[in-house]
């Protein structure tokens, strides 16, 4: 049932079989699929996080791949030589200080707009490139191949075996159901709503009594901190950081996959992960160019499907028994 | 005399050389109607965003219960009970009716930043939401955007929107402006209401609601007050009616 004042948006079915479609599939036994799948699906968080920014809060950053990178070197740097890193720490860990970034970069951008803010945020994040690129600390260009997954044990028992790539599967779906959840939630809270209502017109916003400064800072933070998420499982997938995950080209890829899928619903920025990967990986597979038929497919989509993969739905309805057009 | 809730001393607000509000001293008083007239370009939208906190004044003072506040962000005005509405609407077009009131209201609840909780929760919330919708005559589960509203009915929301904060103090920018009689005629009564229990600043073209409603009337011309006092005095003061009512080919 629609609440007062708010549309019925909610695809309750539609959301549910996409996650049976996912959680079934590891039944079908390709190595190949399932580690890409679990590629996209924490892409999805990622392209999702930036999505609180984007969609909900209309703030577009150019700079989200930083958190996405630290939460991914947090889980490099912590992973000792010799022994596994655990898992309860270091996740809270990497969570913890993609947030704390987010937050002291917002604390400077949240106050600038449009493209200021695009400048702003692209410009911390180069800073983070190089701080990984150019440091000792960070490794430099080469990156860090961590010796070992991170152990997920209680007592005697490993509840996660990351070994195992179902279970990093696993691990990465139930993520990104959580994710999806929290943020659907978020939406209908107080605090959601006022992040809609700052996209629509901060200065209303600001003369109606919001604190639109505080609102803005939280979400960035909220953003990185989810960000951070998915940078620390994409570790954790591939044992591998360097530090183009931190690099404007990511950035630029996810702010797509937003654009691809629609802004401000959460479902669309994972469909546009989805549909950024497909598309990836069909060209990959037909050209050298492949790059060339990304871009130029996603314009054309952009064009012609303006309200993103999320909108098509509603478009086949609206072609088929007629009703209102997104 | 009691003490005015809100009080400007000689405020002033230059755009380069112009000085579009000059040395601008008025009280506003609960339970008076203090209307602001003027022709157009008199200063008028300018002073209230000083007020407001929209813009930053060049000079003077604005006091609210004897708190100079001419530094305070506009949140915070609004938060210490000032209410505006704007002369050019500006309400969230891609929300709905009702949505726009309730965040207006929801401005008021003291943990905005709870995320566990769900929007429609908050009993105070969905009561003002409905009252102000209410008061300004809007349907109180309106679902249609704001962005399909007619010009009269958005300026209705808009109205309703200020009422949505409870504010003590209401700064209305031409809320009459676009509506259909009907509309207007139900908005003043609105204001006759909420004249007792408010303080309001009211700047407005028709001078019938204005002569009306208004207990005192401060003129504006070229950012100066040429005359402030009661409606008779107004009606009868020649600098007036040579500066501005007279002077019927100046404005529409």
């Amino acid at each position: 049932m629609a609440l007062p004042g708010e549309p019925a948006t909610r695809r309750p079915w539609a959301i549910l079989a996409a996650g049976l479609a996912l959680a079934l599939f590891p039944l079908l036994d390709s190595p190949f699929y399932l580690e890409l799948i679990t590629k996209v699906m924490i892409l999805a968080i990622f392209a999702m996080s930036l999505d609180l920014l984007v969609g909900i809060t209309g703030l577009v950053s150019l700079g989200h791949a930083a958190y996405f990178g630290i939460g991914a070197y947090v889980l490099a740097l912590r992973t000792p030589r010799y022994d596994p890193a655990s898992f309860w720490t270091t996740l809270p860990l990497a969570v913890g200080l993609s947030a704390l970034a987010a937050f002291l970069v917002g604390i400077f951008v949240v106050r600038v707009k449009s493209t200021y803010f695009i400048m702003a945020t692209l410009a911390f994040a180069q800073m983070f490139y190089f701080l990984f690129h150019d440091t000792e600390f960070g490794r430099g260009s080469d990156g860090i191949t961590m010796n070992f997954k991170p152990a997920a044990a209680i007592g005697d028992l490993q509840v996660f075996d990351f070994g195992n790539p179902r279970t990093t599967y696993f691990v990465a779906l139930g993520a990104l159901a959580l994710v999806l959840g929290f943020l659907r939630f978020l939406l209908g809270s107080p605090f959601g709503r006022a992040l809609r209502g700052i996209k629509a017109n901060e200065q209303r916003m600001r003369s109606l009594g919001f604190r639109t400064y505080h609102y803005k800072l939280a979400s960035f933070t909220l953003a990185g901190a989810l960000a951070g998420l998915a940078g620390y499982l994409s570790a954790l997938q591939y044992g591998y950081v360097n530090p183009e995950l931190l690099s404007w080209h990511q950035s630029g890829n996810v702010l797509l996959m937003v654009i691809l899928g629609g802004p401000g619903t959460f479902t669309g920025a994972a469909l546009g992960a989805f549909g950024f990967a497909l598309l990836q990986e069909v060209f990959q597979a037909a050209t050298l160019r492949w790059q060339l038929l990304l871009g130029a497919t996603i314009v054309l989509l952009v064009l012609f499907v303006p309200g993103g993969l999320a909108s098509l739905r509603a478009r086949f309805r609206a072609a088929l028994v007629g009703g209102p057009r997104p | 005399m009691s003490q005015p809730i809100l009080a400007t001393r000689g405020l002033t607000r230059r755009f380069g050389g112009l000085v579009a509000v000059g040395d601008v001293s008025l009280e506003l008083h609960k339970g008076r109607l203090h209307a602001l007239l003027g022709p157009n370009g008199a200063g008028k939208s300018t002073f209230i965003n000083l007020l407001s906190g929209e813009l930053e004044p060049s000079g003077g003072s604005i006091t609210l219960r004897g708190e100079e506040i001419s530094r305070w962000t506009p949140d915070r005005r609004s938060r210490a009970g000032l209410g505006r509405s704007y002369q050019r609407t500006s309400v969230f077009l891609d929300l709905t009716v009702h949505e726009n009131c309730r965040l207006a209201a929801q401005s008021r609840l003291p943990r905005g930043w709870n995320v566990l909780q769900n929007a429609y929760a908050s009993f105070s919330v969905r009561e003002a939401t409905q009252a102000s919708l209410e008061a300004a005559g809007l349907p109180v589960h309106d679902l249609r955007l704001a962005s399909a509203l007619s010009h009269g009915e958005r300026r209705q929301l808009e109205i309703a929107m200020v009422l949505a904060t409870r504010p003590e103090v209401l700064l209305l920018d031409e809320p009459l402006a676009g509506m259909g009689s009907e509309e207007a005629i139900r908005i003043i009564e609105l204001l006759r209401t909420l004249a007792p229990s408010h303080a309001i600043l009211l700047v407005e073209h028709d001078m019938d609601a204005v002569f009306a409603l208004a207990d005192v009337i401060t003129v504006m011309v070229n950012g100066q007050v040429l005359e402030s006092g009661p409606p008779d005095q107004i009606r009868q003061s020649p600098a007036v009616r040579r500066a501005y009512l007279g002077d019927e080919e100046g404005h529409r």
